[in-house]
């Protein structure tokens, strides 16, 4: 093809919707790039970000290439594991239940980060994100009216039925559709950047090292959560006892090769999200379900049969992100959470069955405690509880007086065997290090200058807008926000590059 | 915990009772979530409440090769089919639910063997091989009394056996003797029946044959079900005419019998036919391979008994009418004799569950 008529293709219908690009879709795969001539767009990862990005450069007619490090049956990275998307919307729809507009969702950022966030990027990402659920509809996303556990979310949070992996699944079939070429089980190991330019990049597949030529980059690989030498320089031996919730696929390689090449980083390199989780969990990708909810209703010891922070501060939800830190920080960095029979049934079930004792005794045998020392303990914090309402829903006035540490609500005694034992361990979630981006998702370098056609999305950029903490769904924004952006500026820079030569 | 199926529908539900993604598929996820541990008749009742949609399995993070290698509806079929067995009645039938592909097959083959055996033995080569038209013409090939009376006796026997069985997996799946006339619930059952609730994979239809989205089985169920029930008026409206109007069978074309039963016959011809082809595109990962027999065989008796009744309307005035009859009564035979120990009962058990469910979403809503 040639060049005037690429860029005519190219800058057809760069914003218009999906159902109008088939045609010319049509047309650009049948006559397609040959070997010889450089990819337009490649799009490094396979997650929400990646396909996003992957998907609209499509529609706006340039040749994708997807290279994603996991096999088909892990594709996805931790989108795999999400549920639902945050989004700005002025009124309810089929499955939000009322608006959620900008300055409640500023409002709603600023306090789970602390202000540790970019406001100029952060309103940036609110506004993009107004009614991309529609825009996810047409590209293959089902979504459901959230229901029972999640009903706190109905408003903000849309729901994909099934999941992220359900929401994986359609991204890739529509990307397919569209003609995206994907490949699976492609680990980048480099990029070739000259002057803060792509030109290359090399990846490793089936024992074989390939390099890919392309006129732009959208780096959407993730963070280095699964890279527990990373995880190290920060954290020393005791990341070796972490357990990582998400793909073990997110080595972080490419975030390493971005600032190893001038990127400006962003964020805390030494945090992560860390929740305490389920101790017999897998060491990855154990998601959702190695959660438990169950620390605010007893107490909680470490390897030395010791209470060691406030159980009862605050709601559950508002307090398991400083969990994963807590047991971090004890010895072999394990935890044990016990309670008794009074409060089995007050949380979500976990997937792994609890360990179950008549007696505190027994209970210290079954895990490994000191038994003197835990029935110390459970005597100490049962003597200090004072009597109060007990009730689950509020920040009731079942308290300790006397104790250290306190506990400050549903404190009550444990005294009604069975009692229920479940170890804990960090989990680590994300990351929180990423590359700085401007407003087109190119990436900052060092000296000031942004990248012309080296771009991110997701969770490698992430840190730009979430700084520290956590709001659900919101991964998912930046993610969808920042792929479409990336994949629409690259298209831009590929079209003007054309023009210009 | 009885058996190994058990133990792992346990294990798989424990996983999902701790995500609960999919609770927006169907029913099976929410009945899950009233609950937080599972008796075995938690189990066996979410077992046949599940209607192997399969959207569960496509979206499942922990599906195989995740290390919790999490097939919700290949457990649940194989869950099934143990209350199948358990549920059979009389008992000593149990063991028909094992190798049931073959066992139905060859059970049509003696009974379309039997009937064309008999047909010749008794009425001769020549009644069986002329052409016969007019009223009374069936009954010349095969006699009022030798038509009648065994398929009637036979009806009741099924009818017996299908009711028993259903008391049985009332009680397996933990039903309550009184729930059984909750007015309200049996009208919400027969509702999710009739417009197949549950194959619609929360709106969207169901991952089948692959991991799509299609409502293509759902239609070609419907095309099964709906073909079945319109046999089945036309059966009636003939045993109608000819007890209480006289007016023995063959009927003409522009009848009530004729005219359901083609209609019927030609629905459950496209909703097998439909269906078999699904079955042999279909991704066999989340599905049962204990199953696949007895699946296989009903699907395909039905379509050969409605094939054999539509041949013999366009056939009935030539020679070949007499033994197409004998053909056809003898896939009808073979139906009946199968029902209650073949894939026929998973319509009954399932609005059990369904009828359970039903029960179950109203004590919640008051």
């Amino acid at each position: 093809m040639g060049l005037s008529q690429r860029v005519a293709c190219l800058t057809r219908d760069m914003d218009g919707p999906v159902e109008r690009q088939g045609e010319m879709i049509g047309t650009e795969t049948s006559t397609s790039v040959g070997p010889s001539e450089p990819i337009d767009v490649l799009v490094i990862g396979g997650g929400n970000a990646a396909l996003c990005a992957a998907m609209t450069a499509r529609e706006a007619g340039a040749s994708v290439l997807v290279l994603e490090s996991a096999p088909v049956e892990f594709r996805g990275g931790n989108s795999r594991h999400t549920r639902n998307l945050r989004y700005l919307h002025d009124q309810a729809n089929a499955v939000l239940t009322g608006p959620y507009k900008e300055e409640e969702f500023w409002e709603d950022l600023l306090r789970v980060t602390d202000g540790n966030t970019n406001e100029a990027l952060a309103r940036f990402t609110i506004r993009e994100s107004n009614n991309v659920g529609a825009w996810m509809a047409r590209h293959g996303c089902k979504f459901q009216p959230s229901m029972r556990g999640t009903l706190h979310l109905s408003r903000t949070n849309a729901f994909f039925l099934g999941g992220g992996k359900a929401l994986m699944n359609a991204y890739y079939a529509t990307a397919e559709r569209l003609g995206v070429v994907i490949q699976y089980d492609a680990d980048v190991r480099d990029l070739d950047i000259e002057d803060g330019r792509f030109a290359a990049a090399t990846y490793e597949t089936g024992g074989l090292t390939r390099t890919v030529e392309a006129r732009a980059v959208v780096v959407a690989s993730g963070g280095f959560q699964a890279n527990i030498d990373w995880l190290k320089e920060a954290w020393g031996a005791a990341a070796d006892n972490f357990i990582i919730r998400g793909t073990p696929y997110d080595k972080g390689r490419m975030l390493r090769v971005l600032l190893d090449k001038g990127a400006q980083p962003v964020g805390d390199p030494r945090q992560c999200h860390a929740v305490a989780i389920d101790a017999r969990a897998p060491k990855f990708d154990g998601g959702i379900v190695t959660r438990l909810d169950c620390v605010s209703f007893g107490i909680v010891v470490n390897k030395n049969a010791e209470r060691f922070y406030d159980e009862g501060e605050d709601f559950w939800p508002k307090r398991y992100a400083i969990w994963g830190r807590l047991v971090a920080q004890q010895p072999e960095q394990i935890a044990y959470s016990i309670i008794d029979a009074k409060s089995i049934d007050l949380f979500m079930p976990s997937v792994f069955l609890p360990i179950e004792a008549q007696s505190i005794r027994e209970m210290a045998e079954k895990l490994e405690l000191d038994p003197d020392s835990l029935e110390r303990t459970v005597a100490n914090f049962n003597a200090a509880t004072r009597p109060g309402a007990f009730d689950a829903g509020e920040l009731d006035d079942c308290t300790t007086e006397g104790l250290a540490p306190p506990k400050s609500h549903w404190a009550r005694p444990l005294d009604t065997p069975p009692y229920y034992g479940y170890p804990l361990r960090p989990g680590i979630t994300f990351t929180y290090l990423g590359v700085a981006v401007n407003e087109c998702a190119q990436v900052r370098m060092q000296d000031g200058t942004s990248a012309p056609n080296i771009f991110a999305a997701g969770e490698i950029m992430a840190g730009n807008i979430l700084g520290q903490g956590y709001m659900a769904g919101f991964g998912m924004t930046i993610g969808t926000v920042f792929g479409r952006i990336a994949g629409k500026e690259a298209v831009r820079y590929v079209v003007d590059s054309l023009k210009g030569s | 915990m009885s058996s190994t199926v058990l133990k792992e529908a346990e294990r798989v539900m424990r996983v999902c009772n701790a995500c609960r993604y999919c609770e927006g598929f169907c029913a099976v996820f929410p009945a899950m979530e009233r609950r937080r541990t599972f008796t075995d008749q938690d189990l066996k009742y979410l077992a046949n409440l599940c209607h192997n949609c399969r959207g569960c399995y496509y979206a499942c993070q922990y599906a195989p090769p995740h290390e919790f290698a999490l097939n919700v509806p290949r457990t649940m079929a194989q869950l099934r089919l143990e209350t199948y067995r358990a549920s059979s009645w009389p008992q000593a039938m149990k063991g028909f639910f094992q190798n049931n592909g073959l066992l139905v097959a060859l059970t049509t083959a003696l009974s379309v063997a039997v009937v064309l055996l008999l047909t010749l033995l008794f009425q001769g080569h020549d009644v069986l091989f002329s052409t016969h038209t007019g009223e009374g013409a069936f009954y010349r090939v095969i006699p009022y009394a030798a038509m009648v009376l065994p398929f009637s006796a036979l009806a009741g026997l099924v009818l017996v056996g299908l009711w028993k069985g259903f008391v049985s997996q009332w009680q397996t799946i933990g039903g309550l003797p009184h729930d059984l006339r909750h007015g309200s619930a049996h009208l919400q059952a027969i509702w999710d029946v009739l417009r197949l609730k549950y194959l619609d994979g929360g709106g969207h239809g169901c991952n089948y044959p692959d991991d799509r989205f299609s409502m293509i089985r759902r239609n070609f169920h419907h095309a099964v079900f709906y073909g079945f029930m319109l046999c089945l008026a036309s059966t009636t409206v003939a045993f109608v005419y000819d007890h209480l109007r006289h007016l023995p069978a063959p009927y003409p074309f522009w009848s009530w019998p004729v005219l359901l039963g083609t209609v019927g016959g030609l629905a459950l011809l496209t909703g097998t036919g439909g269906l078999l082809y699904l079955k042999r595109q279909m991704d066999r990962e989340p599905a049962a391979p204990e199953t696949f027999g007895m699946d296989v065989a009903f699907t395909v008796l039905l379509f050969l008994t409605s094939l054999t009744g539509l041949l013999l309307l366009v056939l009935r005035t030539t020679p070949l009418m007499g033994s197409l009859l004998a053909v056809h009564m003898g896939f009808v035979l073979g139906l009946f004799v199968t029902m209650p120990y073949g894939k026929f009962v998973h319509g009954t058990y399932r609005y059990a569950a369904l009828l359970k469910n039903a029960v179950e979403q109203a004590c919640e809503n008051e």
